[in-house]
């Protein structure tokens, strides 16, 4: 559908054949785009599609592999983000590029700041961050607070302003609105509109599709990292606009899943209008034993955060948490791997949380353990030996024996010992928290094979995955989060791509109707 | 909040430490039997500024979120070779003071490219530097000795007008030429921004690199002027390990003192100025009060302790545990 005039002006920013890889990932292959003056471009993808990376490409974050840029028809490239920013194409972070520590009026002018004799003009910095913020919808917001002072949804709106202090002729918005409240929103949104018609191009990525439908003028839609379709606005449906985000192969290598037997025993965890912050909000399910409940949705709707609540990390939570029907308090992660709750969280982060890299195999498993396996301070060497040879076995580990660092193991094998420590304890209870992210195809299958063994010996999991494919494969029901709340449950059949996409969008409604 | 509410709340930590200088030099003052005389001053004052001078070092590197334990070497290494060099006519004695303050300007620079281009951690990095600097003071001065220009050195240990301290109007015009446009540069801005979160310094574009390596340079210079100053006041070099070390070991605890960040992003060397005068001051106080100088490394400890506690009370604000660790 490109239009190819040689006597029309070239497009403001054109995209051509770029490509993107990430070790053996290819992050972004062959991909176009165009994005006009004046108008406001929606980019739309699940969740590892290739937006982010597009963006940071454009942003000059990230060096593109393959393929040029050209902005009104001259190739450009971006070797930083200031780079790119004083060319004129800007992005709105999310929230990452604020310094904490200096104040709104500093981060305003943080890349460029007026100067006289040489030295910051304080006076002139305040002058452009009012104007910046007034631009930006924020007026409310002092020049002088600090970032770190400042509810989320005002540092969104303090990174808007930053972006727009650059002058800039695309300004690329990132989950531009993912922190703010409705009257925030109304308030950007009416920024935006003004903003194109001064004659910007404003690149908006977003998963609301009704903010899309009220903003968008132009759609592209990205699958694997790829660019899909370019469309006006309008004239796609919500149905088939998820239809196209999906469109990929289902992959069948999932163990069976057991018919679900009808128990009238207590559940093995149940939640009662859990609440924390603002992050998660009035949150109730149970999950029996010798159940997979997976946890679904966007990126960053508060399922990390429920886990964490779960296993005793957050402070201040409301609501009640019942193991075995019994309520337990939750105060600490010692607290909740005790063997009266036996609970388990597998971290995402297996670098920072899970694992100490430099420590050996065996160090790292028998952490977990050290209370059971010694005696009067003492370690019994040969209890330790054979637990860890049975967990070694079970898992499959790859290494040079246990006493090689994990660091030096593959990202799987490491995950692997991640889990291996924590089963150690034998948990009644596990919450996985994106165990398979980063991790190869066949390391992924042990792990789903793991889990139904688990849950057949009796365990309760809880697993939040970032990936749809799992979410059907591996669970017994998935609960769906949307901002803080668990907008919808699915179980069996109901699983479907289409279901867990328009309910992760909270667009489930308009796409039933088109469905039916 | 009010305009004036937004100043407060930046100076909150510089504002604490003059509180606590005040207090515990009023106490002082006020129990010497001299009183407040321009004596007593002068002393307090050429007491104070060495290690103010090292403590304002330690604070440009503290910004970045980095830390400098060669500091006190600079200053123990420069002090030796000011003790061979700032000698004779007025022309040989200003080459000496530039060739002094030179080499301070090259520890840094060196501390600098080791941390920014070796990649080294901070505190590695200047524990083997700083260990390499006293090992050349040592080959400069194996014993004791030296001597300095006499007339330059009262003149900077003197009083001007009969009553100002001459050392303490040396740290003002120190202040004034290096921290105050430093802390209005660019570079200075983009020092503090690294030090407080340099993912978002280097996603806004902010020259990291460089500002580290003016903070480190700048840190080497003034500890070497540190190191010029012990030379003034004692007229000998000595390459004296325990001294070097402990004026290391005073300049983090004079810019804790001082409301300085040792996570970086958050401080002003005014700030641990003040730190470092408090500091000292504890050690004048157990003199007042006939302590055995014995009881003045646990005094300094209780105090810093005390600061410190201070300080961590936000902890208790955190609702997510995890970032207690961050």
């Amino acid at each position: 559908m490109t239009i190819s005039d040689a006597s029309a002006a070239p497009p403001l920013f054109r995209m051509d054949g770029v490509s993107k890889r990430y070790g053996g990932v290819r992050a972004l292959e062959n991909a176009e785009l165009t994005v006009e003056a004046g108008r406001i471009h929606a980019i739309l993808g699940e969740n590892g599609a290739g937006k982010s990376t597009l963006i940071k490409i454009m942003a000059g974050v990230v060096a593109p592999d393959e393929g040029r840029m050209l902005l009104e028809g001259n190739p450009v490239s971006f070797r930083s983000p200031a780079e790119a920013s004083a060319a004129g194409v800007t992005c709105v972070f999310q929230e990452l590029s604020l310094i904490p520590d200096l104040s709104v009026a500093d981060n305003i002018s943080i890349s460029n700041p007026p100067r006289r004799f040489g030295l910051i003009d304080r006076r002139a910095q305040r002058l452009i961050a009012e104007e910046a913020l007034a631009r930006a919808g924020a007026d409310d917001v002092h020049p002088r607070a600090l970032i770190k002072d400042l509810p989320l949804s005002r540092r969104q709106l303090v990174e808007i302003a930053k972006a727009l202090a650059w002058k800039p002729r695309i300004l690329i918005l990132d989950e531009g609105t993912s922190a703010l409240t409705a009257a925030d929103v109304a308030k950007v949104f009416s920024v935006l509109k003004r903003l194109r018609a001064e004659g910007l191009a404003l690149l908006y990525i977003s998963h609301r599709m009704h903010e899309i439908a009220e903003l968008a003028d132009q759609c592209t839609v990205f699958r694997n990292g790829r660019n899909i379709l370019s469309f006006a606005a309008g004239t796609r449906t919500d149905s088939e606009i998820v239809e196209m985000m999906i469109g990929r192969e289902y992959s069948s290598a999932f163990p069976p899943k057991p018919e679900r037997a009808t128990d009238k025993a207590p559940p093995a965890l149940e939640c009662r209008k859990l609440g924390w912050m603002d992050s998660l909000r009035d949150i109730s399910f149970a999950v029996g034993k010798g159940e997979v409940v997976g946890l679904g949705g966007l990126d960053g709707q508060g399922q990390r955060e429920l886990l964490l609540a779960l296993f005793g990390v957050l402070r201040g939570t409301t609501g009640s948490v019942l193991v075995d029907g019994k309520p337990v308090a939750l105060e600490s992660p010692k607290a909740a791997s005790d063997a009266e709750v036996g609970m388990a969280l597998i971290p995402e982060d297996r670098k920072t949380e899970g694992l100490m890299l430099p420590m050996t195999v065996r160090e790292n498993l028998s952490f977990a353990v050290l209370d059971r396996i010694s005696s009067g301070g003492i370690i019994d060497r040969d209890k330790e030996a054979r637990l860890i040879d049975d967990m070694v076995k079970l898992l499959a580990i790859k290494s040079d024996g246990i006493d090689v660092p994990v660091g030096a193991l593959s990202g799987g094998n490491q995950q692997k010992v991640v889990i291996a420590k924590w089963l150690m304890r034998q948990p009644r209870i596990i919450l996985l928290n994106d165990p398979t992210r980063g991790i190869d195809v066949g390391t992924k299958h042990e792990i789903y094979q793991l889990l139904r063994r688990l849950a057949d010996a009796g365990a309760a999991i809880l697993f939040y995955s970032t990936d749809y494919d799992e979410l059907i494969g591996c669970c017994d029901r998935v609960l769906v989060v949307y901002d803080g709340g668990i907008v919808r449950e699915l179980a069996d059949d109901d699983i479907t791509q289409h279901a867990l996409i328009a309910s992760a969008l909270n667009v489930e409604g308009k796409t039933m109707e088109t469905a039916a | 909040m009010s305009e004036w509410r937004y100043g407060l709340n930046e100076q909150r930590g510089t504002l604490m430490a003059v509180g606590i200088f005040l207090v515990m030099f009023v106490i002082y003052v006020s129990n010497h039997p001299a009183g407040l005389t321009a004596n007593v001053v002068q002393t307090a004052s050429n007491k104070g500024v060495l290690l103010a001078f090292v403590a304002m070092a330690q604070t440009l590197v503290v910004i970045t979120a980095g830390i400098d334990l060669s500091v006190g070497m600079i200053f123990i290494l420069t002090n030796a070779l000011a003790s061979w060099l700032v000698l004779g006519t007025p022309l040989e004695t200003a080459f000496g003071v530039f060739a002094v303050l030179a080499t301070g300007l090259a520890c840094g620079a060196l501390n600098g490219l080791i941390v920014i281009y070796g990649r080294l951690q901070p505190i590695v990095a200047t524990i083997a530097t700083g260990a390499v600097f006293f090992g050349i003071a040592l080959l400069l001065r194996p014993f004791p000795g030296g001597s300095v220009n006499e007339d330059l050195a009262d003149m900077m240990t003197g009083r001007i007008f009969g009553v100002i301290p001459s050392s303490l109007v040396a740290l003002v015009a120190i202040v004034l030429l290096i921290w105050v446009p430093f802390s209005r540069s660019v570079l200075g801005r983009a020092a503090y921004a690294s030090g407080s979160s340099e993912v978002a310094a280097y996603m806004s574009g902010v020259p990291i690199r460089r500002a580290k390596f003016m903070a480190y340079t700048l840190s080497g210079l003034l500890a070497s002027i540190g190191g010029l100053f012990l030379t003034f006041f004692t007229y000998t070099g000595e390459a004296a390990l325990a001294s070097g070390n402990a004026y290391t070991l005073f300049s983090i605890a004079s810019v804790v003192l001082g409301g300085v960040s040792l996570f970086g992003g958050k401080g002003s060397a005014i700030g641990a100025i003040f730190g470092a005068l408090a500091f000292r001051t504890i050690g004048d106080l157990l003199f007042v009060f006939d302590f055995d100088p014995l009881w003045q490394p646990l005094f300094q400890g209780v105090v810093l302790l005390v600061a410190v506690s201070l300080g961590a009370f936000g902890l208790f604000r955190v609702r997510n545990r995890l970032e207690w660790f961050g």
